[in-house]
């Protein structure tokens, strides 16, 4: 078997060698890279299939690849393990889990340690950009500081990030990529003796006793904290249809994992159900990393994510179905093909409009769920506690940054450490950052055909402005100075091509009039170097709709600093104004297949992925009226499994709403510890011989 | 609604259910009224699922056969699946002391009708292969004592009540109980009233505050004890394992493999935690997961999937409070200890014979001696 789903090259990150360790699987021998998780070692040779359900003997793999369900169970060398979470040792003897796994037999009574115990001024739950921020300016302020983050490395969500960054450089970052804002703040954090910062350690529940359960590397502690700041971000949402859980369908959050993190290649076609910015942004990076997007349905009319975004994964030649769903994940053991239709404005599919598509992964981004339940618990412990970025509120990574400062701030003056006052002005940029897409504006283009100038395919209103700061000249302003306002240019323009690398959105093209004028030489940023283009390459230039204006060739390729690349082509006085891309995946890669593969969307569709519950058997008690979910949960087990009910509880209150109910009709279940499953080896401390 | 029945239960739990379905079974028109949003909700739902007839009186071995009785049959009857298996009880001996506590009660215990015995060390390894032989002197087998799901048992006891046609009002919390000339008026706190003949006191976790509305001191204490579930594996051991020895802050603990491969497992604290907070507290983990890891080292390959607390309606001597009470038409069916999912089946039976007086002399003399009227003085050794 040959190793050969890994990125070898990528315009954004770096490809590192790596130590190679040999491992087994069901019996193969297997190469893997040092320290990386077994589910991307897998990956790496294009195996998905992980094991079967012992209920109904499905096929099982990657769903969150983020420790929270245990759907990538596999046998390490002997003993169950998330795959997603273990990293590949030397000569490991790896095995697909079929049905229940057997417990290895242990004779050796054990002895065990002493649990050990520390207090702290703040616990902070989560590394990611809220967290850290939050880190750094308690540490401002001496306070001492105890974090966790359940990865090896800091920086949450932001490690996955290889696009740029909206918001305001000035106060978070924008402009520059979240892999490298993720360094920024971990290595101020690192800078202060008053931060204890702990990766791999997982915090599992706020006890009454007011102490919080960590799981650290392979051990077990309590921390007592004065105040609990909970930076746990959030998890993704899900949807129900037929196929729903067949390996191949996961969340776009696992998909940047895979991709980013550990950069194996997971699929050679993707389709994305969600138009917001997640999953958006997972189309792009699915270019950069040379996968195919075959396209991409959002329910709504319109996408919710920023429209530069959606226009630059659209004029790289994505198609954007909007008013569409899904209806199934196609075939047996693996995703082959998707099934998306039309939709009315109520949702529902409209006959005739079915169209299957051929991919071999969909990802779901159709929104994130704050992960709530530190912060509850630590109100029904007596802890003080805040809750600070996702954890709070769904948002941008720029405001989660902003956000995680004022939180710091206000944990000091809790503490009684800071008296200063936190400016109004910065609660209202804190909700300015925070702020959804607003109006767009009619698409205007210069005038001027002499000169050099920028041309900004930019007419959302969006908290995002890095073009106004890296002006040399400071010729490009936004109206009123406002953060959401546009961009526009007026006076001088040296060509510097600053704002076009600087934009997240790739939304900035340069038009030059000043050797030919009439074939000005316009300059595009470009970043997909996985299709990469070369001088004298004819390119399809298009507009910001994705229409195709031209086919030109490219006169000059600059490599920046920034990475982004600026593709330069001569086009005639007529388009040259209009280009705003250029197209790199032909439509022929994302046709629509002849004939619809239709399956109804009927009982069998499973709600709870780790019991294997169907829509069926929760509709039929939710008829029978049922309106506890603790008693559905009881005759169910939906919500039983390895993840707790944090895929299938939102799923079943939208089955509710479907039936009728409201919300307000509905018991909420019960919510328990522990926070992910904890071998009883580590809760007893075993003593290591 | 119709508001007026023979027979209010408070408590739609693991007793009242089951009292209410064999009462409603013999016609009798019965209205459970429940705090909770549906039943079970309470204690019931933290059970483990045990049921077993060892104990060491005759009372409680009769309910308790008769519930085995209920559980072992239900699927039979009424074709519901409640996950009943006879996988016995084992009570393994490390100390002499217990060695000898335990097979002194194998003769009473047998005398009452339970089939129980005494196995060897290398016999109890064979049932439950991987558990620490070191000291192990043998252990008490019980073979047809087992196990149930709490969950799925109350649930379809519940609609088989209502089928037989009881009523139940959820959530409403009974604030005021009136005697009448000819019974009790219930009142709920949203002013909801109910009427009927006979009250019986099934509220757990509640008795002593439902007691007080008429006047009644029911000595009943809650303690609070914590449980826990693991994920699921092959099925690597068969009975109900419960080790009596006690250590540091705990007295015993127990544990069985459900039929899914779960390891469901629950601990007593020592000293008794009275009342009723139910949080989870930093110290059960490693407290439980350091005692089943000695009895049991194979188990530490599993992980902790979900935990909980839940209380032991406690009684002085460890017995539970059945029958009547100097008002008349009040009745008790409270005190449980921790036992109420195992014996209420028994109970429910037992009172549906009580109101169709139909009470043999067996289920008088039990009656008597769970009265609230006994002397508290004895002790139940298998608390």
């Amino acid at each position: 078997m040959a190793e050969t789903h890994r990125i070898t090259k990528h315009p954004i990150l770096e490809v590192k060698e790596k130590k190679v360790i040999t491992f087994y699987w069901n019996d193969q021998k297997l190469h893997a890279q040092e320290g990386e998780m077994i589910a991307s070692a897998l990956f790496a040779y294009g195996i998905h299939v992980f094991g079967h359900h012992v209920k109904d003997n499905s096929p099982q793999g990657i769903f969150c690849a983020n420790g929270q369900c245990a759907q990538c169970t596999v046998i390490a060398n002997g003993i169950p393990v998330k795959s997603c979470m273990i990293p590949v040792t030397e000569n490991m003897i790896v095995q697909s889990c079929n049905g229940l796994p057997e417990l290895p037999e242990v004779n050796e009574s054990p002895s065990f340690d002493p649990i050990e115990e520390y207090e702290t001024d703040v616990l902070i739950i989560g590394g990611g950009p809220s967290g850290l921020s939050a880190a750094i300016e308690l540490s401002k302020h001496n306070v001492p500081l105890i974090l966790v983050d359940d990865k090896s490395e800091l920086g949450g969500k932001l490690v996955l990030q290889t696009h740029k960054f909206f918001g305001s450089i000035k106060d978070c970052y924008a402009g520059a990529r979240g892999i490298d804002i993720a360094k920024i703040l971990s290595e101020e954090l690192l800078k202060y003796d008053t931060a204890t910062v702990w990766t791999n350690s997982t915090a599992v529940y706020v006890f009454s006793d007011k102490k919080v359960g960590i799981l650290k590397d392979n051990t077990y502690l309590l921390i007592k904290p004065k105040i609990l700041l909970n930076a746990a971000g959030a998890r993704e949402k899900m949807l129900v249809f037929p196929g729903n859980t067949l390996p191949g369908v996961y969340g776009a959050g696992a998909f940047q994992t895979l991709v980013n993190r550990d950069m194996v290649i997971p699929s050679k076609r993707i389709f994305i159900i969600g138009g917001g910015n997640v999953g958006l942004i997972a189309g792009y990076h699915a270019l950069q990393a040379g996968i195919q997007v075959v396209g991409l349905a959002e329910a709504l009319p319109e996408c919710g994510g920023y429209k530069v975004h959606k226009d630059k994964l659209h004029r790289l030649g994505v198609p954007i179905y909007t008013s569409h769903t899904i209806l199934s994940a196609n075939e047996k053991d693996e995703v082959e093909s998707i099934t998306i239709a039309e939709v009315d404005e109520h949702f529902n599919p409209l006959p005739n409009t079915e169209k299957t598509i051929a991919c071999d992964t969909i990802l779901i981004a159709v929104g994130l769920n704050p992960i709530d339940e530190f912060h509850q618990e630590a109100e029904e412990a007596g802890v003080e506690v805040f809750s600070t970025g996702d954890a709070e509120e769904i948002a941008e990574a720029s405001s989660a940054m902003f956000n995680g400062k004022i939180t710091g701030i206000k944990i000091a003056k809790a503490l009684n450490i800071s008296s200063e006052k936190i400016p109004e002005e910065w609660s209202k940029k804190a909700k300015i950052l925070k702020s959804p897409p607003q109006k767009t504006l009619p698409y205007k283009l210069p005038e001027s055909e002499e000169g050099v100038f920028p041309v900004f395919h930019c007419v959302q209103e969006i908290p995002c402005n890095p073009c106004t700061s890296v002006c040399p000249l400071d010729q490009i302003k936004i109206i009123d100075d406002s953060l959401l306002g546009l961009p526009f240019f007026e006076g001088k323009c040296t060509g510097c091509m600053q704002c076009l690398t600087v934009c997240p959105a790739l939304a900035i093209t340069l038009v030059d009039y000043r050797k030919d004028s009439h074939f000005p030489t316009v300059s595009i940023p470009y970043e997909v170097g996985n299709h990469p283009i070369e001088s004298g390459q004819q390119i399809h230039v298009v507009d910001i709709d994705g229409d195709l204006l031209d086919k030109l060739h490219v006169v000059n390729v600059r490599d920046t600093k920034t990475k982004t690349q600026i593709i330069q082509v001569k086009a005639p006085s007529h388009v040259a104004k209009k280009i705003a891309g250029l197209r790199i995946q032909e439509p022929a890669v994302s046709e629509v297949l002849e004939n619809p593969l239709l399956d109804t969307i009927d009982d069998s569709v499973i709600v709870c992925r780790c019991e294997r519950v169907t829509a069926g058997e929760i509709r039929k008690w939710i008829r029978k009226g049922i309106t506890d979910m603790n008693q559905l949960k009881q005759l169910t087990r939906a919500g039983m499994g390895a993840c707790g009910g944090k895929t299938c509880e939102s799923l079943i209150l939208r089955m509710y709403k479907e039936e009728g109910y409201a919300l307000q009709e509905i018991t909420f279940n019960t919510r328990r510890p522990l926070y992910i499953e904890v071998p009883l080896e580590i809760l007893s401390i075993i003593k290591e011989k | 609604m119709n508001k007026n029945f023979d027979i209010i239960i408070i408590g739609a739990g693991s007793v009242g259910v089951p009292i209410a379905l064999f009462l409603a079974e013999k016609k009798f028109s019965v209205l459970v009224i429940e705090s909770l949003a549906s039943p079970g909700q309470g204690q019931n739902k933290k059970a483990i699922g045990g049921i077993r007839a060892t104990h060491s009186d005759k009372a409680k071995i009769h309910i308790s056969l008769e519930s085995i009785d209920v559980f072992s049959t239900w699927k039979e009857k009424y074709g519901d699946d409640i996950e009943w298996r006879s996988n016995g009880y084992s009570f393994p001996a490390y100390t002499d002391e217990h060695e000898k506590m335990l097979k002194g009660l194998l003769k009473i215990q047998k005398s009452y009708g339970l089939n129980i015995d005494w196995i060897s060390a290398e016999e109890f390894l064979k049932i439950a292969p991987g558990v620490n032989p070191n000291g192990l002197r043998g252990s008490t087998f019980s073979p047809e004592d087992g196990s149930a799901s709490p969950y799925l048992s109350l649930n379809y006891f519940y609609f088989k009540s209502m089928e037989f046609g009881a009523s139940y009002v959820f959530g409403e919390e009974v604030t005021d109980i009136k005697k009448e000339c000819n019974g009790y008026t219930v009142t709920t706190h949203t002013n909801n009233s109910y009427s009927s003949e006979y009250v019986i006191n099934a509220a757990g976790n509640n008795a002593n505050h439902i007691g007080k509305m008429v006047g009644l001191d029911i000595p009943v204490v809650p303690d609070s004890h914590e449980g826990g579930i693991t994920d699921a594996v092959q099925h690597f051991f068969n009975p109900m394992i419960v080790d009596l020895r006690p250590a540091e802050n705990s007295k015993n603990y127990y544990f069985c493999q459900r039929p899914e491969g779960q390891v469901i497992f629950c601990i007593t604290p020592e000293p008794p935690i009275v009342g009723t907070d139910s949080r989870a507290t930093s110290i059960f983990l490693p407290q439980v997961a350091r005692r089943m890891l000695e009895l049991f080292p194979r188990l530490k390959n599993l992980k902790v999937r979900r935990t909980w607390r839940g209380q032991y309606p406690e009684t002085p001597d460890g017995f539970p409070i059945l029958g009547d009470t100097e008002l008349d038409g009040f009745y008790l069916a409270v005190g449980m200890c921790g036992q109420g999912f195992m014996l209420g089946p028994g109970i429910g039976k037992l009172f549906a014979r009580l109101f169709s007086n139909s009470l043999s002399y067996d289920d008088m003399d039990n009656m008597k001696s769970l009265s609230l009227y006994r002397n508290f003085g004895s002790e139940e050794k298998f608390k």
